[in-house]
């Protein structure tokens, strides 16, 4: 249960080596936090600094379990494994993603698709396996990790755009969809974000870091907001881009 | 059947459960439905955490029931969906009341057993289970059984206190006092430090029936713990010149509507306590004070608790035995040093402990505060008061907690063990869950 300050017993992480996630989890930790459950494709990576993470997150004890987010018809039962074991789900976030080669995806069937597999068809499946646990359990809160880049997509990496697009558009139904039973979602649509996954990229205007975007969902948590842009700006830039007609918005110089 | 969100008193965090108004009769029936979260009875919603909400399951709301008082015993035998309010707009007329008194009369007979509540005259006349003679509940199995403190003392001790969580009180016996009028004699004194006032609170624990300090949280230095002492007895009939003089009208002085936002403000707050500290006489005695007033200050404002705002309060509030009686200073000046100050922060004698299982109180001081929940400010400030209480030998209050760990409760409440096994034994399936009781691994 999540006490009166809104701090969880329990942390679950889909996707649980995503970087902005840790920086999530670590903000969010406290004293009163007994169970953190990562998630993840690499255990066995994972497995060498689960113990630089249990010093960090202690009192909490950290544990890691296989999931694979194309695997969607394992996400009902892994998420009722990870409930027997450590109870409620007070907090649950949704980080699975990948990035990929913008080049390649923008001709690539088999890749574009697989891309599309685990940012949004693995998020739909998790996503909606642990809303029918809170809907059981009466409460909870599931963050999403969705991106401005699904706000409008740019021609430039329009798959990975279109895929969280996708992922983002779902959130939103899902979180009114819960609506009355307990359960909350929270959208955080970062910008550029400075991680292993954008390295060796050249960082787009209003970058961020994933401590940055810890910082804004602790406070978009305790302020029961349901959509949050990091940094705060994107929500206007992206307000006036999304509604630029076409061939001005094709010519824009966004990468 | 209705889904709705619940919160406790605080306005904290909610959950959505399940609400039945349920007929004692009706319990058996109900047993069957209920699904894997459970049940919990929930009376007027005042305790202040999670104690009253079930998440994903059922809270049960017992509807009114009987109230009768035997004029030649004083016995009353109430329904648990009674609240305290009810029975003295019936009792106090007829020269009787309740034995035990909370803050507010605005709980019900199942919540003051189910909390063991306390109240002024802790050091005198013990908690709330102290004066109930009898109780009849139903069991998880459907059994409905009547129990006394000897037919099944474990039960009977696990009960009393033990939050809902040993099955659904319907009805109980509990003695009343005589009273031969309504009013109350009350003797204020306005101390100007901690030291002052708690000596004063020790000096008067033989003389006064009902006692109770309130602290200025915002004062600082010399001032540090100032606050105005309140103690007092009902009148007797030949003390008062008055006609009526069981005359009982509670009164109500305003609500607090929806959506206020935070008065309770740094700002506020100081205005408030400077202001109540000095309209407190210096040292005044025998003033005449009707029951409300003296007993239930806080009621004569509806929804008093709308006024932290949308992100609610939490109350705080801990006891501390007698030999570490320093452990409140270190509290009051931690506290002070937060900046937070509290709207109310109230010091309490307390006396013998009772043998419930959960029993709160034990002979010594308890500090009780509200504190807006404002994660930044209130998550340190637990951290440290939680130190303090458990390497003192205190333990917090399971009807206000709604921050507390599963680790200090097993660390200062050390007949939790033996509740467990009573729950094992009439509750092996855990029909009854609370959040409070999911929370803390009761």
């Amino acid at each position: 249960m999540r006490n009166a300050m809104g701090e969880p017993q329990t942390i679950v992480v889909f996707g649980g080596t995503s970087e902005i996630a840790l920086a999530i989890v670590r903000r969010l930790v406290t004293p009163r936090t007994s169970q953190v459950v990562l998630a993840c494709r690499d255990v066995d990576g994972a497995e060498r600094y689960r113990e630089t993470l249990n010093a960090q997150l202690a009192p909490a004890a950290v544990s890691l379990v296989s999931y694979e987010a194309r695997s969607y018809a394992s996400h009902p039962e892994l998420v009722a494994e990870i409930a027997d074991r450590v109870g409620d789900l007070d907090l649950v976030i949704f980080a699975a993603g990948v990035l990929g080669r913008a080049e390649q995806l923008a001709v690539d069937p088999v890749a574009a698709a697989e891309l599309f597999e685990v940012n949004t068809v693995g998020g739909v499946s998790t996503c909606l396996a642990v809303a029918n646990r809170f809907r059981e359990q009466g409460h909870g809160q599931l963050v999403v990790l969705s991106s401005v880049a699904g706000e409008r997509v740019r021609r430039a990496n329009f798959v990975y755009g279109a895929s969280k697009a996708g992922l983002d558009a779902f959130a939103q139904g899902l979180g009114d969809a819960l609506e009355g039973t307990g359960a909350s979602v929270l959208i955080v649509r970062p910008g550029f974000v400075t991680t292993r996954m954008t390295e060796g990229m050249e960082p787009a205007p209003l970058a961020t870091d994933p401590d940055s975007v810890a910082e804004a969902v602790a406070a978009a948590l305790s302020g029961r907001k349901r959509t949050i842009w990091v940094p705060g700006p994107l929500r206007w830039l992206f307000s006036v881009l999304r509604h630029l007609p076409g061939p001005i918005w094709r010519r824009l110089p966004l990468k | 059947m209705e889904r709705r969100s619940l919160s406790g008193w605080g306005r904290t965090p909610v959950s959505v459960a399940d609400v039945i108004d349920a007929d004692a009769v009706d319990l058996d029936r109900l047993l069957a439905g209920f699904g894997p979260r459970g049940a919990i009875a929930r009376g007027c919603g005042r305790a202040y955490g999670d104690a009253a909400m079930n998440a994903g399951g059922t809270v049960l709301r017992l509807a009114d029931q009987e109230l009768v008082l035997d004029d030649a015993t004083g016995l009353l035998r109430v329904g648990a969906g009674v609240t305290i309010d009810a029975i003295l707009r019936e009792s106090v007329q007829r020269g009787w009341f309740i034995p035990v008194s909370p803050g507010t009369r605005y709980v019900t007979i199942g919540g003051a057993i189910a909390a063991n509540v306390h109240g002024k005259n802790h050091h005198r006349d013990g908690s709330f289970g102290r004066w109930v003679k009898s109780i009849t509940m139903v069991l998880a199995d459907g059994s409905t059984i009547t129990v006394d403190p000897d037919s099944d003392p474990d039960l009977w001790w696990a009960t009393i206190g033990g939050m809902g969580l040993t099955g659904v009180v319907t009805s109980a016996v509990v003695e009343m006092i005589p009273i031969e009028t309504s009013r109350c004699l009350v003797d204020t004194v306005r101390a100007n430090d901690l030291d002052e006032l708690m000596a004063e609170m020790e000096r008067g624990d033989e003389r006064y029936r009902y006692s109770v300090a309130w602290i200025d949280l915002v004062a600082r230095g010399a001032r540090l713990g100032r606050g105005v002492l309140t103690s007092g007895d009902f009148a007797r009939r030949e003390q008062l010149e008055d006609t009526d003089p069981l005359r009982y009208d509670p009164g109500h002085l305003a609500s607090v509507p929806a959506g206020m936002p935070n008065l309770l403000n740094r700002a506020g707050i100081k205005v408030f306590n400077e202001a109540y500290f000095r309209s407190a006489p210096r040292r005044r005695t025998d003033e005449v004070q009707p029951i409300a007033r003296f007993f239930h200050p806080l009621d004569a404002v509806g929804n008093w608790n709308r006024l932290y705002g949308h992100r609610g309060f939490i109350q705080y509030q801990f006891v501390v035995p007698d030999e570490q009686h320093q452990v409140i200073r270190r509290a009051i000046e931690r506290i002070v040093m937060a900046g937070r100050a509290s709207f109310l922060a109230v010091l309490k004698r307390f006396g013998e402990a009772d043998p419930a299982m959960l029993g709160f109180p034990m002979p010594g001081w308890t500090l009780t505060l509200d504190v807006p929940a404002v994660p930044a400010v209130l998550a340190d400030l637990v951290v440290d008061l939680d130190e303090m209480v458990l390497e003192a030998g205190g333990r917090v209050y399971l009807a206000k907690d709604a921050v507390a760990t599963p680790e200090m409760i097993r660390a200062t409440y050390p007949h939790l063990e033996r509740f467990v096994a009573v729950r094992d034994r009439v509750d092996p399936d855990r029909v009854w869950n609370s959040d409070l009781s999911r929370r803390l691994e009761l």
